[in-house]
């Protein structure tokens, strides 16, 4: 990771709509499953494509606390919108997979999901921010994940930067975005306006560089890349939400008794939602599965959330019966204990879980109000 | 050089995967718990450290953790006390001799016995709180000289739920351990104490500075516990209690047993009560 840092920042390239699209059809080439935003159901969602065709071509999201709409955009950009209910975890990390079998003799087989060539199309900053994290917590050790490890293995990862923060994003404040950091394989910066359409790319691994060249991609000139340095600017100045980081976690341990979760806990549903679509969350629980014939027993594990009562059920009851104490351990967590833990923050300023609660519960200022009752309580 | 994500190793394989166990001896210690005596299938000996854990797999059931409560003899067998409250401690309760049961483990870290050499110990235990301290007193047991003055104080609901009698007897004759046993509700044959655990303190009287606690049971019963010992002066840091918490995975991936900024399976099960004390007793931490 650290090498690929290194190699960023060397060339610019130009990509055309045309190249872009051979760059999705060489990496099928190459035997990768190639994975990117598609519209669904009214939302954009993460699947298998095969051309660029098939991207949320000129549409936009609308988002605010709760809410989430498609609008035409009036253009044929290829990523005009920010993200959606999905992220990479789903495929990193999958929602129910297979953990072990046991036969009756005695044989256990553990299962890694299999292997699988993946290359993500359209990561945001947020999202590569993401997957770092869950790197860290999963194959960080002493154990690893076998499933996540195996996944993690084989993925090309084409970042995308954001020249239009979306209504709840807040990466800006938190740092990971909205230039997308180390760790791709190619970034691409979207240049959209008067008659104009391309891409300025940048390689930030030799197959990325490899890949580049093979599809013929020239250098960018220097308007070209200031066109996208320009748009890059601009979009820092478009950021409507910010985290205050600053004293963060101190601040969270020394307010576990504030009463914003009080108030917080009458307005949640403890739905769960937020645990779903964040792209770090990753706890999970296991079922145990037998055939009919009771010869073979499975183990699967599914994603779980610290929202559902049962989670923290030890004989006699949950730990956290009450949703204040679980939306406190969630915002905790992901704020606070997350950096004891791994030595990140939980959350990378996607916005998805202030996007997708059905009340509209937004982190930054839950977060903000828990500051501001610290100080009203402190000089009252 | 520039790290090719195809370098990438693949790993965790192991994460997962249990071990037989051949279930060789069982003592029903009251109406709803057992210990289990277990062999590894090899002859090599079970390494652990008293205090640690194991899941424990019951085919087709599930897996659940719980501490390792015993090792008897030559280091090749296990035991593991387990109360059948839910599916998978029935099904491990109710396992025939002969029978097997998976294992993974031992996780976590245990009670800091090297550390406490030189040192006077005081083991407190509450209910089946004396499960993971029964390794421990074991140990500083076979290594008696090591030690200082060694007291264990233990308190269950009623006579019929004390666990390990056999051993408490065997503790009680010992002249180098002071055994202090309560009930909080005696029946027509008990002599002893009548009390919360807590209430055995007023027995002893230990030297602060040169004494380490270790302490396991319900949290209830470890929040005045902690009391009674800083009553008497010991220092937050010479305090260990075990920590229970729902668990799925047992390292530190499912999210389950998090407690503050601690993983249960990996950060505990013993804690330093100078490491928990702002969160310890906290009510739905």
């Amino acid at each position: 990771m650290g090498a690929k840092e290194e190699r960023a920042g060397t060339d610019h390239y130009f990509l055309d709509p045309q190249q872009f699209d051979e760059l999705i059809a060489a990496l099928r080439k190459l035997g990768y499953s190639v994975i990117g935003p598609v519209v669904r159901d009214g939302a954009i969602l993460y699947d298998e494509i095969e051309s660029a065709s098939q991207l949320p071509v000129g549409l936009r999201d609308r988002q605010g606390p709760g809410y989430y709409r498609l609008e035409e955009r009036g253009d044929k950009a290829f990523f005009g919108f920010v993200v959606g209910p999905h992220s990479w975890k789903k495929f990193l990390y999958p929602p129910r997979v297979k953990l072990l079998t046991v036969s009756r003799k005695g044989e256990v087989t553990a299962h890694n999901g299999g292997e699988r060539k993946m290359a993500f199309i359209g990561v945001r900053g947020c999202e590569l921010a993401a997957i770092s994290v869950l790197d860290k917590v999963l194959l960080g050790g002493p154990y690893v994940d076998p499933v996540y490890s195996t996944k993690r293995k084989h993925v090309f990862i084409v970042a995308v930067n954001c020249t239009e923060p979306g209504e709840n994003c807040f990466c800006l404040s938190i740092g990971t975005g909205p230039e997308a950091g180390p760790g791709y394989d190619i970034s691409l910066t979207e240049v959209v306006g008067d008659g104009i359409h391309y891409f300025v790319a940048r390689a930030g691994s030799s197959e990325g560089e490899n890949l580049l060249e093979r599809i013929g991609a020239r250098k960018a000139t220097g308007q070209e890349i200031s066109e996208a340095s320009v748009r890059m600017e601009k979009s820092h100045t478009l950021f409507r939400k910010s985290l205050d980081t600053v004293g963060l976690k101190e601040l969270l341990y020394r307010n576990l008794e504030s009463p914003v979760y009080t108030e917080v806990a009458e307005r949640c549903l403890a739905c769960a939602n937020c645990t779903l679509v964040c792209p770090t969350c990753f706890c999970t629980t296991v079922e145990e599965v037998t055939d009919l014939s009771g010869e073979v027993a499975e183990r699967w594990r599914r994603w779980d959330s610290c929202f559902n009562a049962d989670f923290s059920y030890i004989h006699g009851g949950s730990i956290r019966s009450s949703r204040l104490s679980r939306y406190r351990q969630w915002l905790t967590h992901k704020l606070g204990t997350w950096i004891d833990q791994f030595g990140v923050l939980g959350c990378v300023g996607c916005g998805r879980c202030i996007t997708w609660c059905p009340v509209g519960i937004d982190i930054t200022e839950e977060a903000a109000k828990i500051r501001r009752r610290e100080v009203e309580v402190s000089t009252a | 050089m520039i790290a090719e994500p195809s370098l990438r190793p693949i790993g965790g394989l192991e994460t997962f995967k249990m071990e037989w166990y051949r279930v060789v001896g069982k003592a029903r210690e009251t109406p709803d718990t057992f210990t289990i005596r277990m062999k590894a299938r090899g002859n090599g000996e079970i390494a652990f450290e008293p205090g640690q854990f194991n899941m424990l797999y019951a085919y087709g059931v599930g897996e659940v953790p719980i501490s390792i409560s015993g090792a008897p003899f030559n280091g090749q067998l296990i035991e593991h006390t387990v109360r059948a409250v839910g599916p998978v401690t029935k099904a491990l309760a109710s396992a025939r001799i002969g029978s097997n049961l998976g294992l993974r483990g031992p996780f976590g870290k245990g009670w800091p016995l090297k550390e406490a050499e030189g040192q006077d110990v005081v083991i407190v235990g509450g209910g089946i709180g004396l499960a993971p301290l029964r390794p421990a007193i074991q140990q500083i047991i076979r290594k008696r000289e090591r030690y200082g003055k060694f007291y264990i104080l233990y308190g269950a609901r009623t006579p019929s739920d004390l666990l390990y009698k056999r051993d408490l007897q065997n503790w009680r004759g010992r002249l180098d351990t002071q055994l202090l046993v309560t009930v909080d509700k005696g029946d027509e044959k008990w002599r002893g104490y009548i009390g919360v655990v807590t209430t055995l303190f007023r027995h002893i009287k230990l030297e602060p500075n040169n004494t380490y606690a270790y302490v396991c049971g319900p949290e209830i019963m470890m929040k005045f516990t902690v009391q009674e010992l800083k009553n008497q002066g010991l220092p937050d840091d010479r305090i260990f209690i075990s920590m229970e918490r729902n668990m799925k995975c047992g390292v530190g991936i499912c999210g389950h047993c998090q407690f503050g900024p601690f993983f249960i399976c990996k950060d505990g099960p013993v804690f330093s009560y100078s490491e928990v004390s702002n969160i310890f007793g906290r009510r739905e931490v």
